[in-house]
């Protein structure tokens, strides 16, 4: 779906006036109808990384291809970004219309589809994110979960095959967050489509097929979460935690108790500790 | 405080008047302000009136909002009566008060004015009032697509304009909070004289205009990144049609229009 080779990009000019990598030399590719969780402290390049996949950002070296087309290349320029959407931030400054209806209509009306399959599309994609009942609602009067539900709906408009949310959960209180989040592990299942989730939160890597792990412009880890959690201490290194549960098995272990460090999930967890507890 | 400013302010509502097509709207309400200015005698200023209150009952907006628009302009409308009520000449005078004289011509003038600005400002509001924003800078686009020709960048005006109308709660929730913070930091808003209040402002437009620019970075990568590359081959998803009803009141109103240039070129 989308592969990065020997990707570098330099931020201008830094405080003291020096250039900045942000990234050095990324390889990676992203699978087709994957789940994937990439995670870093500020400035690791985690946004940076994200922010190529469809050519916001031009690579400074190296070279992304969105399914085959190099991002370097204007004319695909459109299709590549057809291709992949993305969810920012802020749903504030990603809403274009005062309709909701206007607003996911935006993109199919860029791309100049027809009236009748845009009201199709409209209505699928808020369908699809369980905001149709506010098809005609102002977007400024709804909760930040939900504008970000249209931001999203807003996206998949487009069909694209893949969707790359930039720490779209950051600025979501906790209800907001879930309801982000469960939409769109819905789209992932559902509909096959391929998703890019950029975080520091991270409970939210727990259900991810793959989590990437960022660190100074570079891939530090790569792999499960299990695995990934699994390597706390290196994680720690990078100014990062783990998941509670993770951080939990963790402390038990240096205390003396015998608990596997893959346990993710809220059960496994307990059902680690009760075995631990059943062998003394 | 600041949730009161009204900026063409929609009242939504199901009747004709919101129904009509807004480039019919539009077009009514340029033939309106063409008749209000060719009205010349109580005839023709009565025919409008009674069109405006015709109007205003189909579209079912209070008249209390319709004066209420008004307020704003009130000096603006005092000062045109005044001077057009002493600074007259005319033949007759009916009051000689120093240099303060009122005649005939003078009265008229007066009266006519005031009434012109108070219609054509309601007329307008009128519009607003059943229009959304958003189907108004539609509707503009639409009526000056013939000027794309002649290289006038009519889409993209009226893109920005419906991203302006967009952003206005936004900013408006915005200034809130730093006049907030402001106060909360021992900023005062309320006293002292109109020097120091505006020296007041100052605070919260810096930090205002800057997240301003910050949106509107982030808005424009957040187009693009939904395909939007300027109007070329764009489509709509609410396409504008002229319905029948369109074309009843665009023939009325132009009948109307006709009538009063007539009359008003007999005087009346």
């Amino acid at each position: 779906m989308i592969e990065t080779k020997e990707l570098r990009f330099l931020y201008p000019a830094g405080e003291n006036g020096e250039p900045v990598f942000a990234l050095k030399g990324v390889n990676t590719a992203i699978e087709k109808g994957s789940f994937t969780v990439i995670l870093g402290h500020n400035g690791s390049g985690k946004s940076t990384l994200a922010k190529t996949f469809n050519a916001v950002l031009l690579p400074a070296g190296g070279k992304v291809y969105v399914e085959g087309m190099d991002t370097l290349d204007e004319q695909m320029l459109l299709a590549i970004r057809q291709r992949v959407g993305m969810v920012f931030q802020n749903p504030d400054n990603q809403i274009v219309a005062n309709v909701v209806e206007e607003d996911v209509a935006f993109a199919p009306e860029n791309l100049g589809v027809p009236t009748e399959e845009i009201r199709r599309r409209v209505d699928d994609a808020l369908r699809s994110v369980e905001m149709y009942e506010f098809v005609t609602h102002a977007p400024h009067l709804l909760s930040g979960g939900q504008k970000q539900r249209i931001a999203i709906a807003g996206v998949i408009a487009m069909e694209p095959a893949c969707i790359v949310l930039d720490e779209a959960t950051a600025m979501l209180d906790p209800v907001g967050r879930q309801e982000v989040l469960s939409a769109i592990h819905r789209l992932n299942r559902e509909k096959g489509i391929t998703v890019v989730l950029i975080t520091h939160h991270m409970n939210e890597a727990e259900d991810a097929d793959r989590v990437i792990v960022m660190d100074e412009g570079r891939v530090a880890m790569d792999g499960t979460p299990r695995e990934v959690f699994a390597r706390i201490d290196e994680l720690r290194s990078m100014g990062l935690t783990a998941p509670d549960t993770v951080d939990l098995l963790d402390r038990l272990r240096q205390s003396g108790v015998d608990v596997p460090l893959d346990a993710l999930t809220v059960e496994e967890c307990a059902d680690a500790i009760l075995k631990a507890l059943a062998g003394n | 405080m600041l949730k009161d400013i009204t900026l063409g302010q929609y009242f939504p509502g199901n009747t004709v008047a919101h129904k009509l097509d807004p480039r019919t709207k539009i077009l009514l309400v340029v033939l309106y302000i063409v008749a209000l200015f060719s009205a010349k005698g109580v005839v023709t200023y009565a025919i409008i009136a009674a069109c405006l209150a015709l109007c205003v009952r189909v579209s079912n907006v209070g008249v209390k909002q319709l004066v209420r628009g008004l307020k704003p302009v009130l000096f603006i409308i005092l000062f045109t009566g005044i001077l057009n009520l002493f600074f007259t000449p005319g033949e007759r005078y009916l009051v000689e008060w120093g240099v303060l004289r009122i005649s005939d011509t003078g009265l008229r003038n007066a009266v006519f004015m005031v009434l012109r600005i108070m219609l054509l400002i309601m007329g307008t509001f009128l519009m607003t009032y059943t229009t959304s924003p958003i189907s108004l800078t539609d509707g503009l686009e639409r009526l000056l697509n013939g000027l794309k020709k002649l290289r006038v960048p009519v889409h993209e005006l009226a893109m920005m304009m419906s991203i302006a109308l967009r952003f206005i709660p936004t900013l408006i929730e915005e200034t809130d909070k730093i006049m907030s913070a402001q106060k909360a930091r021992g900023a005062d808003f309320e006293s002292g004289n109109l020097i120091q209040k505006a020296k007041a402002l100052i605070p919260i437009l810096v930090p205002l205009f800057i997240s301003a620019f910050r949106r509107a970075d982030e808005l424009a990568t957040a187009m693009e990144c939904r395909c939007y590359h300027g109007g070329e081959g764009r489509t709509k998803l609410h396409v504008l049609k002229y319905e029948r009803r369109d074309y009843v009141a665009l023939t009325i109103g132009a009948v109307i229009l006709i009538a009063v240039i007539v009359l008003a070129r007999f005087g009346l």
